[in-house]
Formats: structure tokens, C-alpha cells, sequence
């Protein structure tokens, strides 16, 4: 829960929505299409009849900038144009930056031709909002930022006040300042009202009563969804442009996003040799720090953590989604395989409990973590911990598995030393 | 009252809290803490809970049991405790917002913290921002808490007991500790009290992106607090809160030794951006990241280790050097009071039984999902169970054969209802009248039942089976109930006859012909029925008389032993039947009473023979 990117099309349409009942004489004239690999062009076009009146601006909406500097901005095409354009490219992979990944979602927008290219930004900080506006925007914004005014508003400001400061720090250039003025004071009302943490229109214009974001980037706290259910309508946050999630990934985000406590999943080599199953945001980091110091790297397979008391059912699952990726193949050398149950001391969570489900997990894949010769670490501390910690070394008994347990009076970290030493 | 804390310090031995949220097992946890503590009171000074009324929650001090008030406002528990400076709340996200500000406003509190996860950063910021005017302080949120060794603790920071006792938290070091991670705040005050004389007080901010205090907060009260001699700080990447206290180091505002580590340095590791566990997590530009923090440290003259796993070490070197310095004063170890062991607790570990109150074989509401003997409810359901098999589960703790169920089923049919002018009818639809409730009414109705009115089922099966059992002959039957005087419970009817048969008993007798393995004592009381219908044509075998004997000999047939059934008898199961059947029409009469809206009913003078004499006079 954090911060999350959103597409272009979502921040606009939020956007048409809001000044939809608000402006008065001033609006947006919102009209886009998304393009995924399922799109029905017939039925989008039935769906949306401008697409064929109007010559159109294309490129993809997948949460990365600098499109127009990778030759991924199609400009004043005809709808055919567009088809074979977005053809051509969907599904195809491109890099940006150093970020590879496949185009699968496209926007489609009529084109506007326009003179004035403007600039607004909205960000957060601890004690209030910037906004960023210059008559000059574009793709060069970064070199022409001395021309960039802003404005700050403190968190606890009057909100009488915010036009008065929005008016005061008008960019020079700029050419209907008094509606410029009015659309920067409305988007920052929506920007509060929607709870983003980041909104930018580079560029957009206006013309007569109409706003045009040419192109946005947007970003919502999430954590904002019990308030913003209805506004934000059915909002998608996209996976960040080359992160692309496996199965297990997958099916722990759905798990994490039905709990009310936490659990996370990273796959970061599935033929990884390390595998870890650590509680707590804090330890687990701690884990992959000190597997990292001690050059385990390379070797690591997953970054995760579950936290916040889950239930045995919760911790079961997650246990078996790592189990099965770690028993999939063997080391091609022939070494162990190293499971790193590790924590911290708990301080409400019950270690016995979360245990339970851990080791009815390693009940399940005992065949397959015995072919890969796995060597099993624990760690932990907290609320009844003994009778967890019990229960494990039982279970590697029972399950004739190396399970070596160890309590808080041991280092947190000193089994993946102990681990990484196993030879 | 208590004396006025310093600046610098938040907690005392005398602090109270109020607690926003009905947290027993935090609240229980508090005190434990206090009482090993030894401090004077208790350290929770009421319980807010918006969904319960005012009165007051009971927890153990010590072996003792005290009361703590509980309010539905959090405005009435501030103004009845003025002395309680902190709230410690444990509302959702979703109204984590509202009832701080709430606390905020309240004159009297100093301190807040926030546990909840997931509060809208636009929230946290106005939090924070009205918390810096007010020159209030808040923890959190996404916290655990905090703890001032040997004084106070929030909630359930320092988790259980036997942490806090081996981490000599029940008495003040010379270590000030300040973390993201909830987490690790115990992992740190495992260290510390294994590397040092101990924590004097440890504060987690939470791993939100916008804490209502950071980091330079806490280290610049650490830094003013004389008892206080060395400060250990757990950052993380993401952020730069940090830096504060990097710039605060090198402004010389922080003269004491600080040991520092940031985690997360293996996040270079990671392609992508990866999120931690934590919000705030996330390393937006070189500057936030971990590496980068633990070098700025280092530079401005922080004690930083290589790793986490060395930080022990450093910080026992860090404090060996102070004390060779004379810095640290000698601590006197007090003797910390024992505290019982939840009986919970104990038992979950083995170390104590007690014998049981109430003993159950029928079901078990304990594991994810009831069940009746050892069929799981929704088994019940999806598998087709008939109202007669849960009956035979519940009644009889057993699976009946098909045709035994259907015939119970049956029986409920048969006896569901007899009409408004029954007793048990007419006093359900008489009290119902009255203006009772739909409960008291059926009670009304079912105290009827009994040995004139519904009874006859127990009574047919007890004689007929007796009789039949000793092996006596249905004409001994009947003359010796005859010589005893008693009539034959389920022989006779008011209106039905041999030539005018009841259609009930002949349904019942149909079926138990063609599907019961064996029907003994319904063919015994045939021949009773034979002797008695000779004498006048209405002394047939009546419903209950059937219903009774069919039920024994369903019983016989499944197989239950005579003494089983004797118990099943004389338990008043068969009766069970009627009364259970029966409710069905009370219920209905009851509701159409109900339906149309009758008035009180009043029985009618003329219906009454008035026939008083005048009283007797007796004694003397």
C-alpha cells in the first residue's frame, strides 16, 4: 500500500469527471480509447464514433515517460494509420532507459493543433504541495526549468488563500493567465479531492473555455481507496513498466490485497539456490541485506515477507508458493538448497500459529525438498515462540528434513551465515 | 498529580494513557508491564470504544483484578482523566484521522500514537503539520509504539513478558534507540540489552512516508535527556528523514555517540524498483538509498557498522569506550516481581489443567467452521442431509439409515399442527394476544405439553414396549393396566374408529410395514389394539400410540442396545418429537395472531361457572 502509478487515460478521465461538476463555463472535452491486445476495434470504434472524424494522437499508456523521445508518439494519423501503427507495435518489446518490456496498452486521443505548449506539476512533501507551472513545456521541460515557477502550499493552509498564490506565480508567456489560473486552481482542488501524490500535464493548452492535457502522468496514494471507491471509478494501478509479475507473484498480491495483514513476493531468480521466508518489513530487508554482504546475491531467489499476525491458513499459502518454486530443480552443482525462515522478535504475532501453516507446507513438499537436498534455517522470536519453535524442530524430525532452530537469544542474522558456510 | 515532565521526556513512570480501540490483550500487556515495573498506577487510564457503552473493562494487576473505566467518547474519557497525556490509538485506517485529530485538539494530551497502517498520506501530513503547531508529539503511524525502559510502553510494543524480562526493559539503561521498523524495535532491544546496561527508551516512527515524528525528533530529545548517554538509529532506504540527523551531527545539536544503520542495501540487488515491506520504502534518487545514508553518517561522524549483523558489536564497543570513560553510571538491579501466568497462556504451553465445567459430544464450534458431531456444516448441506439426518446427528449422535430419517421426518409432519383449539395452540394464541413476543408465546404454548396434552408418545412407547419386552401377552397387557388402573397411553381416540380409520396412523403404519427391517412392537400393540377396539370400536391405536411404538422399534432396528433405548426413552426424546413438531403450528398460529392484529383476549362471564362458597375458617 504506497504510493501507485495510474495510466494516462485513468488521470484524464478522473480529470473530465471532476471539472465535469465543478467548472463552470471551463471544461474538458475528454475523449480517449485504450487499446489492449483483447480490443475489439470494430466495437471501440461503435463505441467511440470520433475515432473516425478525427485525426488522432497514438502511443502507449503503460506508465513510462519519454515517449515521444523514443519515437512512440504517433501524431495527426487517420484511424487506419493508427490500426496499423498499434499493430505493428503491441506486443512488441522496447527498451526505455534500461527497462525492457512489451507494449500491451495504447492510447488513442483526437489530435489538437496547438501553439502554446504550458506545463503544470503537482507534488507532495512533508509539510505541503508544489506546483510547478511554466508557459514553456514540452519534452525539453528539464533544460528550460529556470522558467519553471512554483508555488508552495502548506499542508494546513487556507484554502481562500491557494488562488491568491496560484495567480501570484503565473509564468510570464502565458496567455490567458486569468482561465489558466482557474484551470491550475481546479486541477490542484482535484489533485487534494483525489488524493494523488503526483499529477503532471507536459504539455497541455487551452483554447477558448477548453483545457487539453496533451499528456499526463499521474500517481494515487492508494491507501485513500476507502474514501475514493466511487471517485476513482474502477481504477487500474498497472504493474510498473518491466516489472512483470510470475504466477506466485501474481497469486500472493492477490492473497496480500484479501488479508489484513501483509504479505509480499519478489521472485528475483527463479533458479535461485537461497530461498527466504522472513516475517517482517524490517527483518526481512535485514535478510537480503546481510545474504547480499555475505555474496549470496546472485544465488538469492526471492525477496518477500509476511507480517501483521496472518493467519495459519495465510502463512500456508505463502509457504507452499515458495516451496514449490525452490524445489523445482536442483543446484546444478549439486549443493543444498537453503530455506531461511527467519524474524525478528515478534511483538503480537503468534509465532506458534504463522508456524502451523509453515510447517504444513513443508509436510506437503517433503518428497520434493528432500530431492533438492534442502537445508532449512529458523529464527525467531515473540509471542509463543517456544511452542513454534518447538513444533519445527518436531516437524524435522517427523519429516526427516535438516531443519536447525534457533531462538532470540541468536544474532537475527546469524543463520544466514550458518547457511551460506553449508557447503 | 504528578510533576511536570521535562521537555525532553515523554514518558514516565507516572504516565497514563487513554486507549482508543477495545485492545484487551494491548491493554493487558501495558499492565503487566507496569506492575513488574512496579510503578504505583496502572499506566491505561480509560478505554474509548465508539461501539460500547460506558462501564468498565476488568484486567489483572499483578494476581489482582482492577477495572478500567470504558467511555464511548473519546471527549468524556479526556475531560473524567486530565492526568492522561497520551492516546494511544488503535482505530482503523479508516478513522485513524478523525479521532487523532480529535486527540489533538484535547487540551490535556501530549502524546499520540498511531498503529494503524494505511492512514492516506494527505491525512499523515495534516497530522503532522497540526501536531508541530500544537507542539504535540506523534508516533506512528504503522507503528508499534514506543517504551521508556521501567516506566512506560505502548500497546504492545516489546511484545510479551519473557521479552520484556530478558530485555531488562522493567528498568532504565543509558541506550536511546529510534527505528522504522516495528519489527526490529524488539530485534533492538535484544541487542541493546545484550551489548549494554540497557534501553532507557525506544521509539519506532513506523514505516509510513510520512511519520508524525522522525527520526531528528526523538535523537534531539535523546540528546537533552542527561541520563541518556548513547543513541542507536535503524533507518532504512527511501527517503530522506535521515539526513536530519546527519545535518544535526554535523551542526554539533548531537554531541552524544550515535551508532547508525540504514537498511536495505541490497536493494541495488534489485532491476526494478522493488517495494519493501514498508511504504515508505522505495529509494526515489541515489540520495535515498541506503548505501548513500550509511556513508553521509559515517561522514559526519556517526558510528556505523558494515553490516547489521555487526551493529552489536559496534554498539557494545560504543558503550565499553563511555564507561571506560565513566560515563555510565552503575544501574541497581531491582527485583522483579513475578507475574502469574495467563491461565491461557499456560495451558497452551502444557504447564497447567483444570478439570472442565460442561462436557459436549453433540457438536464443536471451535475449528473454521461448526460442526454437528463430526460433519461440518456445509457438508451437511451440500451432501443433501434431510431435517431427519441432523436430527439423528444431534439427537442421536448417529447417521440414520434413510428410511429411519424419512420416518422422523414423517412424525414432525404428522404432529406439526392440530388446529386453534388444542391447549398448547390456544394458550400460544391466547398469550400472543396479550401483546407477548413470538419466544414467550411458544413458551406459553409448548408448557402445555405434558402428560394429557401431547404425552402420550412417551407413555405408548414406555408400556407397550415393557409389556412386550417381559413377555407378557397383549391380553395380559390390558388386564393388568386395567387392575392398575391406568389407561393405555395411545389407545383411543375422540371421533376415529375401527370403521372409521385415521389416516395419519394408517400412513405411518404403511410405511413402517414396507421400509422398517422388523416391526415388533408396533405388531404387539396391533394385538392390543385388537383386544381393546372389541370393547368399543374407538379404543384404536392412536397417532401418539403409533408414532411412540414405531420409534422404538425404529431404535431396535438401528441396532441400539435395550438399555440404549431405555435411556433414549427416559430421556423424553419420543415427547421431543411432538414438542418439536409442534412448534411449527405454534409458531404459526402465533404469527397469524400476529398478522391479524387480534386484541387482548378476555374470556367471557358466561363461560365461567362463578360457584363460591363462603371461606372456611381452619386453626384456631
Amino acid at each position: 500500500m504506497a504510493q501507485r502509478g495510474i495510466r494516462e487515460y485513468d488521470a484524464k478521465r478522473l480529470l473530465a469527471q471532476y471539472l465535469k461538476k465543478y467548472m463552470q463555463g471551463l471544461s474538458y472535452d475528454f475523449k480517449a480509447a485504450l487499446v489492449t491486445p483483447e480490443t475489439d476495434w470494430a466495437l471501440l470504434v461503435k463505441e467511440n464514433p470520433w475515432l473516425k472524424k478525427n485525426k488522432l494522437v497514438a502511443k502507449p499508456d503503460q506508465l513510462f515517460g519519454k515517449r515521444g523521445k523514443h519515437g512512440l508518439v504517433l501524431v495527426n494519423a487517420t484511424l487506419d494509420e493508427v490500426k496499423s501503427w498499434i499493430g505493428e507495435r503491441m506486443g512488441k518489446e522496447v527498451t526505455i532507459g534500461k527497462i525492457t518490456d512489451a507494449l500491451n496498452c495504447f492510447l488513442i486521443e483526437p489530435f489538437i493543433p496547438h501553439d502554446k505548449e504550458y506545463y503544470l506539476a503537482i507534488t507532495t512533501e512533508r509539510e505541503g504541495d508544489r506546483i510547478y507551472m511554466s508557459a514553456e513545456g514540452g519534452m525539453e521541460i528539464e533544460e528550460m526549468w529556470d522558467k519553471v515557477n512554483e508555488v508552495f502550499i502548506p499542508i494546513l493552509g487556507d484554502n481562500k488563500e491557494v488562488p491568491k498564490l496560484i495567480k501570484k506565480a503565473i509564468p510570464k508567456g502565458i496567455e490567458e493567465r486569468e482561465k489558466f489560473a482557474q484551470f491550475v486552481e481546479l486541477i490542484y482542488q482535484f489533485f487534494v479531492e483525489y488524493h494523488f501524490t503526483y499529477l503532471e500535464f507536459n504539455p497541455f493548452t487551452i483554447k477558448h473555455n477548453l483545457i487539453y492535457p496533451l499528456d499526463a502522468v499521474a500517481r494515487l496514494d492508494d491507501t485513500a481507496y476507502f474514501e475514493c471507491a466511487e471517485k476513482w471509478g474502477d481504477i487500474e494501478f498497472p504493474t510498473p513498466f518491466g516489472r512483470r509479475y510470475t504466477k506466485e507473484e501474481a497469486y500472493i498480491k492477490q492473497l496480500d490485497a484479501k488479508s489484513g495483514s501483509s504479505l509480499k513476493l519478489t521472485v528475483l531468480n527463479p533458479k535461485g539456490r537461497i530461498w527466504t521466508m522472513v516475517a517482517g518489513g524490517g527483518a526481512s530487508v535485514v535478510y537480503t541485506d546481510t545474504i547480499s554482504d555475505l555474496g549470496g546475491a546472485q544465488e538469492l531467489g526471492n525477496y518477500g515477507e509476511y507480517s501483521g499476525n496472518p493467519t495459519t491458513d495465510e502463512t500456508y499459502e505463502y509457504a507452499k508458493t515458495i516451496l514449490d518454486l525452490m524445489t523445482r530443480e536442483k543446484d546444478p552443482q549439486g549443493r543444498p538448497k537453503i530455506l531461511i525462515i527467519g524474524g525478528g522478535i515478534a511483538n503480537f504475532t503468534d509465532v506458534a500459529k504463522t508456524f502451523d501453516g509453515i510447517i504444513k507446507a513443508l509436510d506437503d513438499y517433503k518428497k520434493k525438498l528432500k530431492e533438492v537436498n534442502a537445508k532449512i534455517y529458523v529464527r525467531r522470536g515473540g509471542p509463543n515462540y517456544e511452542k513454534g519453535l518447538e513444533k519445527m524442530k518436531e516437524a524435522g524430525s517427523k519429516l526427516d528434513l535438516p531443519i536447525e532452530v534457533y531462538g532470540p537469544e541468536t544474532h537475527m542474522t546469524r543463520i544466514v551465515k550458518l547457511a551460506l558456510e553449508e557447503k | 498529580m504528578a510533576k511536570p515532565k521535562p521537555d525532553y521526556l515523554l514518558f514516565d513512570r507516572n504516565t497514563q494513557a487513554i486507549v482508543y480501540g477495545y485492545q484487551v490483550k494491548a491493554v493487558q500487556r501495558m499492565l503487566d508491564f507496569d506492575y513488574i515495573c512496579r510503578r504505583e498506577t496502572p499506566s491505561v487510564a480509560a478505554i474509548v470504544a465508539p461501539t460500547r457503552s460506558n462501564g468498565y473493562h476488568k484486567c489483572f494487576w499483578g494476581n489482582k483484578e482492577i477495572l478500567i473505566p470504558i467511555y464511548r467518547h473519546f471527549e468524556e474519557a479526556v475531560t473524567k482523566h486530565p492526568t492522561a497525556d497520551v492516546m494511544i490509538n488503535f482505530s482503523s485506517y479508516r478513522s485513524a484521522y478523525p479521532t487523532t485529530l480529535e486527540a489533538l485538539e484535547a487540551e490535556t494530551i501530549r502524546t499520540i500514537a498511531i498503529i494503524a497502517e494505511g492512514v492516506p498520506e494527505r491525512y499523515a501530513r495534516k497530522l503532522v503539520a497540526l501536531s508541530k503547531q500544537k507542539k504535540k508529539w506523534i508516533i506512528g503511524p504503522a507503528t508499534v509504539g514506543a517504551i521508556a525502559a521501567g516506566a512506560f510502553k505502548i500497546g504492545n510494543a516489546a511484545g510479551t513478558l519473557e521479552n520484556i524480562i530478558r530485555c531488562k526493559l522493567y528498568r532504565p539503561g543509558s541506550v536511546g534507540f529510534v527505528s522504522t521498523s516495528g519489527g526490529l524495535f524488539n530485534e533492538l532491544n535484544n541487542i541493546i540489552s545484550q551489548a549494554t546496561n540497557g534501553v532507557f527508551e525506544g521509539v519506532a516512527i513506523g514505516g509510513d512516508r510520512y511519520p508524525g515524528t522522525t527520526f531528528i525528533d526523538h535523537c534531539l530529545r535523546y540528546e537533552a535527556n542527561p541520563d541518556i548517554k548513547m543513541i542507536v538509529l535503524l533507518g532504512e532506504l527511501g527517503g530522506t528523514d535521515e539526513y536530519e540527523v546527519i545535518e544535526a551531527i554535523k551542526a554539533g545539536k548531537i554531541t552524544k555517540p550515535v551508532v547508525a544503520w540504514c537498511i536495505g542495501t541490497c536493494a541495488k540487488l534489485f532491476a526494478s524498483e522493488v517495494q519493501f515491506g514498508h511504504a515508505g520504502a522505495r529509494a526515489g534518487s541515489d540520495r535515498e538509498t541506503a548505501d548513500a545514508k550509511n556513508n553521509a553518517f559515517k561522514e559526519a561522524g556517526a558510528i556505523v557498522p558494515n553490516s547489521f549483523d555487526e551493529l552489536r558489536r559496534v554498539i557494545r564497543e560504543t558503550f565499553e569506550e563511555l564507561k571506560a570513560k565513566g560515563e555510565i553510571p552503575e544501574i541497581e538491579e531491582p527485583k522483579v516481581p513475578p507475574v502469574p501466568e495467563d491461565f491461557a497462556t499456560a495451558r497452551a504451553k502444557g504447564r497447567v489443567r483444570r478439570p472442565t465445567n460442561f462436557i459436549c459430544t453433540i457438536s464443536d464450534d471451535r475449528g473454521e467452521e461448526a460442526t454437528y458431531v463430526n460433519v461440518p456444516i456445509s457438508e451437511v448441506v451440500e451432501k443433501g442431509y434431510s431435517l431427519g439426518d441432523v436430527i439423528g446427528l444431534l439427537w442421536l449422535k448417529c447417521r440414520l439409515p434413510k428410511w429411519a430419517s424419512e420416518f422422523i421426518e414423517m412424525c414432525l409432519k404428522i404432529v406439526a399442527d392440530h388446529g386453534p383449539c388444542v391447549s398448547g395452540a390456544h394458550n400460544a394464541i391466547v398469550a400472543s394476544r396479550a401483546g407477548k413476543d413470538l419466544v414467550s408465546s411458544l413458551v406459553s404454548g409448548l408448557l402445555t405439553i405434558g402428560p394429557r396434552f401431547g404425552g402420550a408418545i412417551d407413555g405408548a412407547a414406555y408400556y407397550f414396549r415393557k409389556f412386550c419386552n417381559e413377555g407378557k401377552s397383549p391380553r395380559q397387557m390390558v388386564d393388568e393396566m386395567k387392575a392398575a388402573g391406568i389407561l393405555i397411553p395411545g389407545i383411543g381416540h375422540r371421533i376415529k374408529s375401527v370403521t372409521n380409520p385415521d389416516k395419519r396412523v394408517e400412513l405411518l403404519k404403511n410405511y413402517a410395514k414396507n421400509n422398517f427391517p422388523q416391526t415388533k412392537y408396533l405388531n404387539y400393540a396391533l394385538e392390543v389394539e385388537k383386544i381393546t377396539t372389541s370393547k368399543r370400536g374407538n379404543l384404536i391405536l392412536n397417532v401418539d400410540g403409533c408414532i411412540g411404538v414405531l420409534f422404538v422399534d425404529m431404535l431396535n432396528s438401528c441396532g441400539f442396545s435395550p438399555e440404549e433405548v431405555d435411556e433414549i426413552v427416559e430421556a423424553g426424546t419420543l415427547n421431543a418429537v411432538f414438542v418439536l413438531g409442534r412448534s411449527i403450528g405454534l409458531i404459526g398460529h402465533i404469527l397469524d395472531q400476529k398478522r391479524l392484529k387480534t386484541p387482548l383476549y378476555r374470556h367471557p362471564w358466561d363461560d365461567v361457572l362463578y360457584a363460591i362458597e363462603p371461606a372456611r375458617t381452619v386453626g384456631k
